[in-house]
């Protein structure tokens, strides 16, 4: 919680005077009650007219100022409360998208999206009103307790006894309550876990007949919820219960020996009525205040939650030197990548160079690491060992917008946003001109953009038209394509393409790929085509690097690979 | 490790500026389909809502019924006591001044220690049995919202998007718990309260009662007005919400995107002006809140402060009691209290009526692909399929297919190629019955595929779908989802049959190995296979494997149809590839073009023919060179 303070400094007059404020404001609420006693013990007493007029108009002023007190605060504590959590907003998305992948392929987006809209929700709800209620409730009680002892001890000494029990209800329930509502949460989060998949999974589960098997997973979940749900109705009831009850039994006391103080003339009337409703003032200061601790404790918890994304390494920084790239060598020297959850290397004593404005095919056996290799050269992830380099320079020398802007992926999975195709294709490029957009679809050949209802201004993605699979990975390689880069890395962008398409789109990539340094990873014969040179990733090392006849006719494996006819020989080694 | 957590300001004309530059319109692009954002519009789901809401508490009517008495009772309890409180002042003392003893006061007491027993006794209870029902409420609620999504056919999930799917599922029921959790309680209790007040009020003193009721209208003025703007601005906040929240999301999940083409100032951008365009809706939200609940807050202290100065009068006069005053102070602070409860439960109430209506709107989506209601039996099939005179189209008026016509035996393999957007896959999800056909019927074994229930269908033809989805679980969990019941040795087999065992042997754990979310602990070539062990393990009458092998390399491939030949030998298949090399385990080829098959005959045939699929294996060869 301490590290998000400073985020309260641009607002810290606001927050001054609403504390100022608020507190002037409580004064009035305690002060209420006692009008009345001075009412009735005074002017109704002594049958002084003027004097009811003049206290009571006093009264109804007090009660005005409460009002008026209150909206100021109000007012001041919206701007500032609202403004801290859209600023740790944003910061906490810039902070997301600087993380390397590696943090991202451990949590997943609900995660991250709970801490941003919910966690941080609950830290600004604590700071409009938790953390100034837990302030003024205390000082209400503790005022309002004093002026009970003062106006009649014995009675007072009553109250003060009778908070004691409900003190004690109220720390107890928070922490069963607490522990309770944090299962409640991680349960309500399975629940959504499964319908999240059962959403994304839909055909799958269609197609295989799969409905009832699926619910009863979900429903097991749900019974669960259920199970921890009924446990905290029960907590719940008791605890409003014994919290309803004990002021009642207060006040019946209070009545009892206040009436037969009264009676006997130890107070008086007017004491008597002031006393129960200032007893009864601070009822709800005190039951409060168990909401207001746990929600305290809710409000660290989440904080501490913020914070830890705040806290995750970067792992992943820029390098100090703006070096130019000229001409756009890549050499990978001895590289080692290993997965951070420990499972071996991926990737182990690999070299592999390729010179500037040449076209390297990267051929391997499913599983052998070739996607990995490909997002080393962005820096998605950083080598374990070795270093790769281009012109020369290591790449963590380089700046990451610098170097992400002289290399260009295209993925396997393509991703797009929600977002017009234009802005998705101007991802890497936004001052692309509409010629270069049409360039780059022409490329890909995706002609199918003029037939979208608004062209390019046509919404895609998730919350827009669905495109097929092959639309998709076109778009994707479009994307590389205008972002214009001097290494350009293609990993097996065309797999969802027929091959009559597959054909128009290598033959526009040829041209692209003249001056351009690149690596294409390639499962068929004809994307190997592309290429100048091949190398053959095996087992998380390059074994072989040639042309595609030299390596056709001397390596088996790669025969074995990539040989169309079924009567290939059988691989003699290294490939499983 | 240092951090940059520091602080930023910003002018609010600031924000205004870059809000016009990044107009969600400029950069979210057009959507295609009105009808698409239609679907969340519950406006219109109202009676729907009611109608669910019935449904839902019906089992529960007796119980209601009771708690409606309990209810009642306790508030009554509640409500006696400032009068006792009264009776005990002005009954009580006297005597007592008198030195007549305090039997009266006694007396007094001991009818308030019954009354906050039968309190206690019956808020307990009602809270319990309340909570109780409304937790089997939400239970029933949720399953019939995920059954219904699961039943709802596939073109309604085309067009309803999954993240819509997790949002009814989870925001809107959540609203809903809300609702039952807090507000209901509070406002049955400030309803009554409010009532009750008012009655015992206008009993003790008629005309101090009428001066304080005067305060009513004003209270409803506020409330009314309140209700009326903070609907008009609740909408307005889920929306910007909704974008906030869409905007994080696809940046987290297309993150590698986002990195790899330096994405993120952009992004920075973007985000800042919703994340703006939330904050000054909130605000708005809270500053309307800022005004109604001191606004109720004076109206209560107003009318305080005229009965201290009218009922003292009244004390002074001699025509009024001390103890009724301070009964009338009391039941005044009771009268008050609920309204801010009120408040709070107009928020929850709107959220959760909202969400009501839109779970109702969901829940009255009726699955365009039904069971009948007196299904014909299939219990095994043949797997004979015919296609007679079919027409289909996702949108009307452009048919994807059109009056097609195709008889395929049980037992055959049946490759079908094309261009992208022939309308290959659509056929297979028509045979799969993803979809119904406008026009004509499609049959297995003779039976129109309408006229069997769905589950009997699913257990003769599996479709394998170019996504491959992963479930959580290990590989072993994942390829027993073809068939819940399989033994060990079966799983095992049907890895076996498609050359995944290489793989999962590689694997830390082997089968028990976790694949992660989404299956991204495997390659995209290894997620089809388990794919693929899953259709087999199925053991269906009809196969039918959409672009199933485009991700594996070529010997994975090769081995892949190695075992297409054995394990399709005595089933109907249907295999839709673009890489031909699948096409020749096949018996026979189709080619579409626009929907409709153009060629047809065995795969040498087709060659021999000089036609179109000759091109293609001629293009597909020199592709291999």
């Amino acid at each position: 919680m301490r590290r998000l303070l400073p985020y309260l400094r641009p607002y810290r007059t606001r927050w001054i005077a609403m504390v100022f404020v608020a507190v002037v404001s409580t004064v009035a609420t305690i002060v209420i009650p006692l009008m009345t006693k001075v009412v009735i013990d005074g002017p109704v007493r002594h049958h002084d007219r003027t004097g009811l007029w003049l206290w009571g108009s006093a009264a109804l002023g007090i009660g005005m100022a409460e009002v008026l007190l209150w909206i100021v605060r109000r007012w001041l504590v919206a701007r500032a409360t609202m403004g801290v959590e859209a600023d740790i907003r944003k910061d906490l998305y810039a902070r997301m998208q600087l993380l390397p992948m590696s943090f991202h392929s451990q949590w997943q987006s609900g995660q991250l999206l709970s801490r941003i809209m919910n966690d941080l929700g609950t830290v600004r709800r604590f700071l409009s009103f938790g953390a100034l209620f837990l302030l003024l409730n205390t000082i209400q009680i503790v005022i309002t307790t004093l002026i009970l002892l003062a106006m009649y001890w014995p009675l007072g000494l009553v109250v003060v006894v009778s908070v004691v029990p409900i003190c004690v209800t109220v720390l107890r329930n928070e922490r069963k309550f607490t522990a309770l509502s944090r299962k409640a949460q991680d349960q309500s989060g399975r629940v959504a876990t499964h319908v999240e998949e059962s959403a994304l999974g839909l055909r799958a589960i269609k197609s295989f007949g799969r409905e009832d098997y699926v619910f009863d997973r979900f429903d097991a979940q749900v019974r669960e919820l259920y199970d921890i749900q009924v446990g905290k109705v029960g907590l719940q009831a008791t605890f409003w219960t014994i919290l309803e009850v004990i002021p009642n039994v207060t006040l019946i006391l209070v009545l009892g020996l206040g009436a037969t103080a009264a009676g006997e003339g130890r107070i008086t009337l007017g004491t008597l009525v002031a006393f129960i409703t200032m007893m009864l003032s601070i009822v709800w200061p005190i039951a409060s205040m168990g909401f207001f601790l746990s929600m305290t404790q809710e409000s660290m918890t989440a904080a501490d939650r913020i914070v830890e994304v705040f806290d995750a390494p970067r792992e992943i920084l820029d390098g100090a030197g703006l070096v130019p790239v000229r001409g756009g060598e890549l050499e990978l020297r001895d590289v080692g990548y290993r997965f951070p959850d420990g499972d071996g290397w991926a990737l182990r004593h690999l070299d592999l160079t390729v010179p500037a404005g040449q076209t390297l095919a990267l051929v391997g056996p499913t599983g052998a690491g070739k996607t990995v290799l490909t997002g080393l050269i962005s820096r998605l992830y950083d080598v374990s060992e070795g270093e790769v380099r281009i012109d020369g320079e290591d790449i963590r020398d380089l700046r990451l917008d610098q170097l992400r802007s002289v290399v260009a992926t295209a993925f396997e999975d393509p991703t797009l946003f929600s977002m017009s195709v234009r802005e998705n294709l101007t991802l890497g490029r936004s001052d692309a001109t509409e010629e270069e957009i049409r360039e780059a679809l022409q490329v890909v050949r995706a002609d199918f953009v003029d037939d979208l209802p608004y062209g390019l201004d046509t919404r895609i993605g998730e919350q827009g038209m669905s495109l097929s699979g092959g639309q998709r990975q076109r778009l994707a390689l479009a994307r590389a394509v205008l972002a214009q880069p001097r290494i350009i890395v293609l990993d097996d962008t065309l797999s969802a393409l027929d091959v009559h398409t597959e054909a128009l789109v290598e033959d526009a990539l040829r041209e692209v790929l003249v001056g351009v340094t690149a690596i294409v990873v390639a499962h068929r014969a004809s994307t190997v085509m592309l290429a100048d040179r091949v190398a053959l990733l095996q087992d998380g090392r390059i074994t072989h690097v040639g042309t595609h006849r030299e390596l056709l006719q001397s390596v088996p494996d790669y025969r074995y690979l990539l040989a169309a006819d079924d009567e290939a020989t059988v691989p003699t080694g290294g490939a499983r | 490790m240092s951090t940059e957590v520091s602080p930023r300001t910003d002018a609010p004309e600031a924000d205004r500026a870059a809000d016009e530059a990044l107009s969600p319109e400029q950069w979210r692009g057009k959507v295609a389909d009105p009808e698409q954002e239609k679907v969340d519009d519950g406006t219109t789901y109202r009676a729907e809502a009611r109608a669910l809401l019935r449904s839902l508490l019906h089992p529960y009517r007796r119980a209601i019924a009771l708690l409606t008495l309990v209810v009642v009772l306790e508030n009554l309890s509640r409500l006696a006591v400032p009068f006792l409180v009264q009776r005990g002042i002005d009954h009580g003392i006297p005597p007592i001044v008198a030195h007549r003893g305090s039997r009266t006061l006694m007396v007094v007491v001991g009818i308030l220690c019954v009354a906050v027993v039968v309190q206690a006794v019956t808020r307990t209870f009602f809270l319990r049995r309340s909570g109780i029902i409304g937790q089997q409420v939400l239970l029933e609620l949720r399953r019939r919202v995920f059954r219904h999504f699961q039943r709802l056919d596939v073109s309604f999930h085309d067009r309803y998007t999954s993240g819509r799917v997790v949002s009814r599922s989870t925001n809107d029921v959540e609203a809903i718990q809300e609702m039952l959790e807090n507000g209901f309680d509070s406002l049955i209790t400030a309803g009554l309260t409010l009532v009750g007040t008012a009655i015992a009020l206008l009993l003790l003193d008629v005309r101090l009662g009428l001066i304080c009721l005067v305060s009513f209208p004003f209270l409803v003025l506020l409330s009314a007005w309140f209700r009326r703007e903070s609907s008009k601005t609740y909408r307005e906040v889920r929306e910007s919400a909704a974008l906030v929240i869409v905007q994080f999301v696809e940046t987290m999940t297309g993150i590698k995107a986002v990195q790899a083409y330096r994405r993120e100032p952009r992004n920075q951008q973007i985000f800042e002006a919703l994340a703006d365009r939330y904050r000054r809706i909130n605000e708005r939200t809270f500053k309307l809140v800022a005004v109604f609940m001191p606004g109720v807050k004076l109206i209560g202290n107003i009318t305080t402060g005229v009965v201290l100065i009218y009922g003292g009068w009244r004390v002074l006069e001699g025509s009024m009691t001390i103890g009724v005053l301070a009964a009338f102070l009391l039941y005044l602070r009771m009268f008050f209290e609920p309204m801010q409860d009120i408040t709070q439960f107009f928020n929850t109430f709107q959220s959760a009526s909202s969400a009501l209506e839109k779970l109702a709107g969901v829940l009255a989506e009726e699955p365009k692909i039904a069971d009948p209601s007196s299904p014909r039996l299939l219990e095994s099939a043949d797997g004979t399929v015919d296609f007679d005179h079919v027409d289909f189209g996702y949108v009307p008026g452009h048919p994807v297919i059109s009056d097609l016509d195709l008889h395929i035996p049980a037992g055959q393999t049946v490759a079908v190629v094309g261009t992208t957007g022939a309308g290959k896959t659509t056929l297979a999800k028509l045979m799969a019955r993803f979809y119904d056909a406008s026009a004509g019927g499609i049959r297995l074994d003779g039976v129109d595929l309408r006229e069997v229930t769905q589950e009997q269908l699913r257990r003769q033809v599996v479709m394998v779908t170019q996504e491959n989805f992963m479930f959580e679980g290990s590989v072993a969990d994942n390829i027993r989802f073809g068939a819940p019941d399989a033994s060990d040795d079966e799983v095992l087999a049907a890895a076996r049959a498609v050359s995944l065992d290489r793989f999962v042997d590689t694997l830390p754990d082997g089968y028990d190995t976790d694949v992660g979310k989404r299956g991204g602990r495997l390659s995209a070539g290894q997620r089809q296979l388990v794919a693929f062990a899953r259709a087999f393990l199925a053991d269906p009458a009809v196969l039918i494997l959409d672009e199933a092998t485009s991700s594996l390399d070529i010997p994975s491939e090769r081995l892949v149809q190695r075992a297409l030949e054995t394990v399709l030998a005595d089933r109907t298949a249907v295999i839709i590839a673009h890489r031909l090399s699948t096409v020749e385990v096949a018996d026979r080829v189709l080619v579409m073009e626009h929907g409709r098959i153009v060629e047809d005959g065995s795969p040498a045939q087709l060659i021999a023919d000089a036609g179109r699929y000759a091109a293609l294996h001629d293009a597909w060869t020199r592709s291999l060179a």
